[in-house]
């Protein structure tokens, strides 16, 4: 997009105190003026897209490269692909994938079944070295949450059974 | 191949995943020698990063052997013993060329105001990482790097994030000769700026968390001052103190998303996802730092948004420095550092783990357990 006003630079005083060395990004940034090109700079050839990928609706094309792992599929996929037809401002992107991330592990446990391997939850949360080095703590934890779900569960039954 | 798989919040497993393949001609595929559990990881275990897809395989530290390289490779070759940095930086966009290896703009298309990196959900471009046995590497005559022949393996793949992570939240502070440097978090990144804020002529290092054998580490490692905030009545009272009621010069906030400390933040940010994490540690740095200081980011925060007292920094005239660390821009002078001797990264691991011990290496390190610091995960292959 050219700018709005192409006789900038005859605004009177337009640079007269431009400071080279006021230039806070630097050493992290050594700011060359290349970003005035902005995406016109020399790219390498495009990866061949093999599976689906959801791209960012803020940049116009693919990056370069990109990884191909996990594509989107099920319930959480469809829920992704709601999420990146909004830019990344807004929490119409952001809050579904949080909510696909949560609908995926339900989908991750049902696949396992489907598969034959029942998911050893215990081994797989870890909590043989909670056991080992963090008995005390792990045992309260666990107390707690027992007791949590206990007391739910005494709530639903109560109110099923005042129904 | 064996590599880990995310179940779910606090749930990973190894599973025999396919072979990674050439996918574009400046790829290249490394058998993993070394990777490491980063503290930026148990943002993923934990759920808190958007997009981390079930099936992912995390991991952005890592060295490895280069077995297959794409046709346009040119500076790697396969035996090559690299360290590979945790950013995917194609080495020619604007971003890249000034320097900014941690902001490319070709190796992410999930997300515009991150680049890619390996193994980190797919908002950083849904790469596999390298808690695997081999990996593809994108860019591979960007970023990877041979390690140096008599180098450490150990504190090679401390290189490929630790490090310069450290490095670069030191830098960033601009800290001054006699400056006082105030580091919030002792976790291996808080440890190693800590260490690495000497580089840059301070008279005094704090450091501040609430676990007393990461403090007690840091303070021998850092040679810094280490406090427990849990034995004080407020933090930033008690920084305004020890700085002749004037505040630090400069505050790093090494702890991010999943800092403890305020139970408001803490509900809000890690129980209720009300926000993107608790926000604590940088409130603190915020408050803490003297007006017109210099508050630098390392701690990693997740999207959509934060509660902050941003106004404190207008009103006190903060400038406010992060970023990704630039790993490929620090690797010169950071390798010289370690060859001479000044730094010894490696002495920060604690724990060395064989990958099929995964889901005990996570938990481990994520509930602090054994006096863990840093964890190191070998492949089978890695062990022939």
């Amino acid at each position: 997009m050219e700018p709005i006003n192409d006789d900038y630079k005859n605004i009177p005083g337009w640079g007269m105190d431009a400071d080279p060395e006021n230039e806070p990004t630097y050493p992290i940034k050594n700011y060359t003026g290349d970003d005035h090109n902005r995406i016109n700079y020399e790219r390498s050839p495009q990866q061949l897209q093999t599976v689906e990928i959801l791209k960012s609706i803020e940049r116009p094309s693919l990056s370069v490269v990109f990884g191909t792992t996990v594509p989107p599929s099920g319930l959480s996929g469809m829920i992704r692909r709601y999420a990146f037809k909004h830019s990344e401002d807004r929490y119409r992107h952001w809050l579904p994938l949080i909510m696909a991330d949560r609908i995926n592990v339900c989908e991750g446990v049902i696949s396992d079944v489907l598969h034959g391997h029942f998911p050893n939850m215990i081994k797989e949360r870890g909590w043989a070295v909670e056991w080992k080095y963090n008995r005390a703590r792990f045992v309260k934890k666990i107390g707690i949450a027992t007791l949590i779900a206990a007391g739910v569960a005494a709530l639903v039954c109560k109110t099923v059974n005042d129904r | 191949m064996l590599a880990m798989n995310y179940r779910g919040p606090y749930r990973v497993r190894t599973v025999q995943k396919p072979m990674p393949e050439i996918l574009h001609p400046e790829d290249a595929i490394v058998r993993v020698t070394r990777s490491c559990i980063c503290g930026s990881d148990l943002h993923l275990y934990h759920g808190l990063v958007p997009d981390t897809r079930v099936g992912s395989t995390f991991g952005h530290e890592f060295t490895g052997i280069v077995e297959e390289v794409g046709p346009m490779v040119q500076n790697l070759k396969v035996g090559d013993h690299v360290l590979v940095p945790f950013n995917i930086a194609c080495g020619k966009c604007n971003f890249c060329k000034q320097g900014l290896f941690g902001n490319c703009h070709e190796s992410n298309p999930m997300a515009t105001a991150v680049g890619g990196i390996f193994g980190y959900s797919h908002t950083a471009g849904g790469y596999d990482g390298g808690q695997a046995e081999y990996v593809r590497v994108p860019y591979a005559d960007v970023g990877p790097t041979v390690i140096p022949p008599d180098m450490d393996p150990d504190d090679a793949v401390l290189l490929t994030d630790v490090v310069p992570t450290g490095y670069q939240a030191a830098e960033m502070g601009g800290i001054k000769e006699g400056d006082t440097v105030v580091i919030f978090g002792a976790g291996p990144i808080g440890i190693m700026a800590a260490r690495c804020a000497w580089f840059f002529g301070p008279s005094r290092v704090i450091i501040i968390d609430h676990i007393d054998y990461r403090l007690e580490f840091a303070k021998n490692y850092a040679k810094c001052e280490a406090y427990n905030f849990k034995s004080m009545e407020d933090p930033v009272l008690f920084m305004k103190k020890t700085t002749d009621w004037y505040g630090a010069d400069v505050c790093i906030d090494c702890v991010g998303c999943e800092a403890e400390g305020n139970t408001l933040q803490t509900f809000s940010g890690r129980v209720a996802l009300m926000q993107a994490g608790a926000v604590t540690a940088l409130q603190w740095a915020i408050n803490s730092v003297k007006k017109g200081g210099i508050v630098s980011i390392v701690g990693v925060y997740g999207p959509p948004f934060n509660l902050l007292a941003i106004g404190n920094v207008m009103n006190k005239g903060i400038t406010i420095r992060t970023n990704q660390a630039s790993v490929k821009r620090l690797l010169p002078k950071l390798i010289d550092h370690v060859q001479s001797g000044r730094l010894k990264p490696s002495e920060l691991i604690t724990h060395r783990i064989p990958m099929e011990e995964i889901s005990d290496a996570y938990r481990m390190f994520s509930s602090k357990l054994d006096n863990c610091i840093k964890t190191v995960l070998i492949p089978p292959s890695a062990k022939a």
